[in-house]
């Protein structure tokens, strides 16, 4: 058994073929509990790189290779996965599971290969100073909870004193990272917060809903993943709960979660740091070269929803991160740690988003070494359940960088003297 | 007029009866096999979503394991392109349990007769693994809706004949209409399967397997039918779990963690009893509603409903070992 | 031919009863010792090390554990993961309290703190027996993930509640932290590994083991016989916990580096050390083995053949890979219930009659 193990592996790893390529290892979930979330976010990663490929020979003419690898949303198998990836000459890891992410900050960064966890993630990785490898634009959580609370002083006029907000979280690192964030605001804007968890997998809620119808709060907000969020969403309209007074994160707010709540789903809000929708040139460009050439990644179906357009989105960045760093160091075919430097040199503006066609597509933003964690801003999304379609509602924002700002710095502070990282910036 | 206080705490016992129902409906199908065949049967919770995956398929028209399919031959099939009435869609998803518990009993447990309760437990944790794979890949694994027009959302009915009780602060008691119907289910289920068990043939067949496998078989009956009806029973009740469950959170794979809520029902009512199982979910539901709301959410900070199930099934087991309705262990040496 | 007895004669009643009294059974287990530290550190890769053989080293402890109370004494628990919990969150809080002492003894005591907590959840194990006790041990299970995760105290306050494993060394080398050599990670478990396999060893054929079978097969039997069954199962929670608990320290600190309770020690933890001691035998040390070493390399295997060997896309091997692994374990049920470990004594029988076998 073990010597035939042996034999297999050996077989692939010789198999893998030695050519100037851009890897980029893709570290996706299809099965298991999350694999509804994961679907679309791979789809959409996949299928950029593809298009690059079919359309443009690549980038700067080195072919792009994604290596995906199953993780299940199981940190062991992300272990695994990164292991099996890494020795390939892998640019840049985007797990998109907070779990692995914890993971893998230590250990990539040891290797030397950068990180890019687009809105989940460690937030106080956003202080490029002492987390040189990882990187966060270009929002984080803790800017997403500053934007619901912005969202809120919008909607009351700038005055929300007294007034009440639930937050329904997912109970694991991921759901309590806004927490204090949002007892920093609330102490600042006068509001109440109550926090209700939610444990893994969510598919029971009905305590948490009717603490809710009891106490009244005024505004919900909800960090969840998976089913919790098709289940919050329905039991938010089983009692009633006012939908526009009910804003999700990012995570909270693709297709999945509120269409099994059919109409009742109307209304619904959530928090986004990229536009929505497929009313861009490149998805005609998608069209021809990618799915209607057979090369979609999974099933095809996935071309602008919202986590496809999130994983689209993350493989741009990523992609434009590879240009950056080929223009500073003059070599087509780059490794990883100049990646990390085109990451971190990176610099997206409207013309640029204008000219690959995603024009308004997300934020203009560079990155430096003091802020891996652009600008932060958002826009709030609201769901039409009679056109099944998500639109936006306001402008994209700027959230309260001084209430977050000294948060990224004492989280931060206390991850260097943990594990005595001196940092800096030259 | 009741102080608000007190209402809530109705409020909170009354919806842990509704969730006991939903809990006591996944149990049932453990019962089922358990009394039976003596397997602890762990796939309970992956056949309520393999059930309800199917009925979903079977309602959208979807071809099975379009995936593969496509993946083989490089063809680009989704969907028939039908749409199936709820009612047929269930009959169709029942004989496809059906022919899952010939299956399971053909390849499975035919050649595993007579081994440890350990061994059969595990065997059912292989068949759990297994359909969870062919589940996915027979369906997908994207989320689905499943609409059989099942009501759901608050009964206004009986919140706007409740809300004089209490109050301003009370708005009559929440009842979701979901809940209702899945206690009228799981009532007219288990009347149904406690008089299937009493006055057919076949259920005094099985009740007599239930009692001494070895006797049975002397009288002639066929274990092997026995156990394929006991199997497509289970695959009934977890289609009817699957299809209260699914409605409330749509079709996905969490679906299969519900038998996790099922095993503190079980401990409480008795691995061996029906009617056990309903009052052990009632009492598992109440438990660990009222437990949230008295202490877990004021002074506990929360989510302790899993653990608190558990627990109150422990505290109870070491008074009761056999559970509430249990068949008394009679030890001999 | 291979493998036979005669020839081989015991002339102390020490060396009639050592662990392997048979000298081909003893020169095989040398070997595999030497290479397992000879060899291997010195051709260990990264892959290697973190994807297959630290978690089978890991894997393989935790299933010694769960065996000496399974398999051994008839228990049968569903709290490996919540246990494994308290010994990653014990070596956590030890490694950071007390940076200055060694982390082989931080691993050790977290073991013993974790014997103490599974002593406690043991209790019941007097009065509930069979399907009734593993279900009750999953109360242990759920409340210990909900306490990690609830109490901020056990991960010091960090804002999200995940654990890191600070640097650690052992002999100036790296053990923990991302900077650890792959053959350093490897050696550390390979270490606690042997001890625990001689120590489970020894005590499974001693008298301890003697009283844990004799409950297994009857505790009321047993207890006619004059064996205590408060001190023969707490003893076998007792020591079932210490070995798991020190795989729990060692899985966090060593193999993950940073774990969240919730993902890492869940259910699903339970259930998979449960499934490697069926899969390689209840009862038997060697089935520990065995169990860990199939679960742990059977998806990575499969993974490989799959995905990087015949090319096929990532979601349709991974739910074949299910598939696979589910038919598996109920042809190898089928084929043999008694797990790899009978299959491993039906081959040795066959050996030594072989080429004769009448």
């Amino acid at each position: 058994m073990k010597r035939l193990a042996t034999a297999t592996v050996a077989a692939v790893m010789a198999a893998a073929p030695v050519m100037a390529d851009l890897v980029f290892p893709s570290l996706s979930y299809r099965t298991g509990a999350y694999a509804a979330n994961g679907i679309p976010f791979a789809d959409g990663y996949a299928d950029y790189f593809t298009l690059l490929n079919e359309r443009d020979g690549g980038i700067g003419g080195v072919m792009t290779r994604l290596l995906e690898c199953e993780t299940g949303y199981n940190t062991e198998k992300g272990v695994e996965c990164y292991e099996a990836t890494k020795g390939e000459g892998s640019l840049v890891y985007q797990p998109l599971s907070t779990g692995i992410t914890y993971q893998l900050i230590p250990k990539a960064t040891a290797d030397g290969i950068p990180m890019h966890t687009m809105g989940y993630g460690r937030t106080s990785a956003a202080n490029g100073k002492v987390f040189s490898n990882v990187f966060n634009y270009p929002a984080n959580y803790w800017n997403g909870a500053s934007l619901v609370v912005n969202h809120l002083l919008d909607i009351n006029g700038g005055d929300i004193k007294g007034k009440t907000l639930a937050l329904v979280y997912h109970n694991s690192a991921y759901g309590k990272e806004p927490i204090p964030t949002l007892e920093a605001l609330a102490a600042k804007h006068g509001f109440n917060l109550s926090l209700l968890a939610v444990d893994h997998p969510g598919q029971e809620q009905k305590s948490q809903w009717l603490q809710i119808r009891r106490e009244r709060p005024d505004y919900v907000t909800m960090w969840g993943w998976g089913v919790m969020n098709q289940v919050a969403i329905q039991e938010a309209a089983n009692i009633r709960f006012p939908m526009e007074n009910f804003i999700g994160v990012w995570w909270s707010g693709s297709e999945n979660d509120v269409l099994p709540a059919g109409d009742a789903a109307d209304g619904y809000k959530h928090i986004t740091f990229h536009n929505l929708g497929d009313d861009y040139p490149i998805f005609d460009d998608v069209a021809k070269y990618v799915v209607d050439a057979g090369k979609a990644a999974g099933a095809g179906d996935q071309v602008g929803t919202v986590l496809y357009n999130r994983g689209f989105y993350a493989a741009m960045l990523a992609a434009e991160a590879v240009r950056k760093a080929q223009e500073i160091h003059g070599v087509a075919d780059i490794t990883p740690a100049m990646m990390r430097d085109g990451m971190e040199a990176l610099e997206i503006t409207e013309a640029r988003m204008t000219e690959l066609g995603m024009p308004g597509f997300g934020p203009s933003f560079a990155v430096s070494c003091e802020n891996h964690g652009g600008p932060g801003t958002g826009a709030v999304a609201q769901w039409d359940a009679s056109a099944k379609k998500w639109s936006l509602i306001s402008d994209f924002s700027s959230p309260d960088m001084s209430v977050i700002q000294p948060l990224i710095d004492a989280d931060s502070a206390a991850f260097a003297a943990e594990n005595n990282i001196t940092g800096g910036c030259n | 007029m009741f102080p608000d206080q007190f209402l809530f705490g109705v409020e909170v016992l009354l919806n842990g009866l509704m969730a006991g129902v939903l809990y006591a409906l996944v149990a049932l199908g453990f019962v089922l096999i358990f009394k039976a065949s003596g397997i602890f049967n762990y796939a309970q919770g992956v056949m309520a979503l393999f059930a309800a995956l199917t009925l979903v398929g079977i309602m959208d028209g979807q071809v099975p394991f379009s995936h593969l399919i496509n993946a083989l031959f490089g063809t680009d099939v989704h969907h028939f392109g039908w749409h199936v009435p709820a009612f047929a869609a269930i009959l169709l998803a029942m004989a496809v349990m059906v022919g899952l518990a010939w299956m399971v009993q053909h390849f499975i447990f035919r050649h595993l007769v007579g081994q440890e309760p350990i061994i059969l437990f595990m065997a059912t944790i292989g068949l759990a693994y297994f359909m969870e794979g062919f589940g996915d890949m027979m369906w997908g694994s994207d989320i689905k809706k499943l609409d059989v027009g099942i009501p759901q959302g608050g009964s206004f009915w009986i919140e706007e004949a409740t809300a004089f009780l209490g109050g301003s602060n009370f708005y009559g008691f929440f009842i979701d209409q979901l809940d209702i119907v899945a206690a009228v289910v799981a009532v007219v289920l288990v009347i149904l399967l406690v008089s299937f068990a009493q006055y057919t043939k076949q259920g005094r067949a099985m009740r007599a397997v239930a009692d001494d496998h070895q006797a049975a078989l002397s009288v002639g009956i066929s274990l092997s039918f026995i156990w394929v009806l006991v199997w497509s029973l289970a695959g009934f009740v977890a289609l009817v779990a699957g299809i209260m469950w699914g409605a409330k959170s749509g079709v996905q794979f969490s679906l299969s963690l519900i038998a996790l809520k099922a095993l503190p029902v079980l401990m409480l009512g008795g691995f061996t009893s029906i009617p056990g199982a309903i009052v052990g979910g009632l009492i598992v539901g109440v438990g660990e509603k009222l437990f949230e709301f008295l202490i877990g959410a004021p002074f506990l900070g929360g989510a302790t409903e899993n653990w608190f199930a558990y627990m109150l099934a422990l505290v109870f087991l070491v008074f009761r070992p056999q559970g509430l309705f249990g068949e008394k262990i009679i030890e001999r040496v | 031919m291979l493998y036979r007895e005669s020839g081989d004669f015991s002339e102390t009643y020490k060396a009639d009863s050592q662990t392997f009294p048979i000298k081909f059974d003893r020169y095989r287990y040398y070997a595999v010792l030497a290479f397992a530290f000879l060899v291997i550190p010195f051709v260990i890769n990264d892959y290697w090390a973190n994807a297959v053989l630290v978690p089978f080293l890991i894997y393989a402890i935790a299933a010694i554990g769960l065996n000496i109370l399974v398999g051994y004494c008839g228990q049968v628990s569903l709290g490996t993961g919540g246990f494994m919990a308290v010994g990653a969150y014990a070596c956590y809080k030890l490694m950071t309290s007390f940076p200055e002492v060694s982390i082989m003894i931080h691993v050790v005591i977290s073991g013993g703190i974790t014997a103490a907590v599974v002593t406690i959840f043991g209790l019941p194990s007097l009065r509930i027996k069979g399907f009734y006790l593993a279900v009750a041990t999953l109360a242990a299970q759920f409340f210990l993930v909900w306490l990690f995760n609830r109490v901020a105290w056990f991960y010091n306050y960090s804002a999200s509640g995940q654990i890191n494993a600070p640097d650690r060394t052992v002999f100036g080398h790296l053990v923990t932290g991302p900077n650890t050599e792959a053959w350093a990670k490897y050696m550390i478990c390979l270490v606690f590994l042997t001890v625990a396999g001689i120590l489970a060893r020894n005590m499974t054929r001693g008298a301890l083991g003697r009283k844990w079978s004799a409950i297994r097969d009857m505790d009321i039997a047993a207890e006619i016989i004059g064996v205590n069954p408060l001190t023969a199962k707490l003893s076998a929670f007792a020591i079932s916990g210490f070995f798991i608990g020190i795989s729990g320290a060692l899985f966090f600190s060593v193999y993950l580096g940073a774990a969240e309770v919730g993902e890492v020690f869940g259910i699903q933890k339970s259930f998979l050390v449960l499934f490697m001691i069926i899969i390689g035998g209840l009862g038997s040390i060697f089935g520990s083995f065995a169990g860990a070493a199939f679960m742990v390399l059977l998806p990575v295997l499969l993974k490989n053949v799959l995905v990087g060997g015949l090319g096929w896309d990532t979601a349709l091997a991974a739910h074949l890979e299910f598939v696979i692994v589910g038919a598996l374990i109920i042809v190898f049920l089928i084929a043999e219930p008694h797990g790899l470990a009978q299959l491993w004594r039906v081959a040795k029988e066959k050996l030594r009659l072989w080429p004769f076998p009448h």
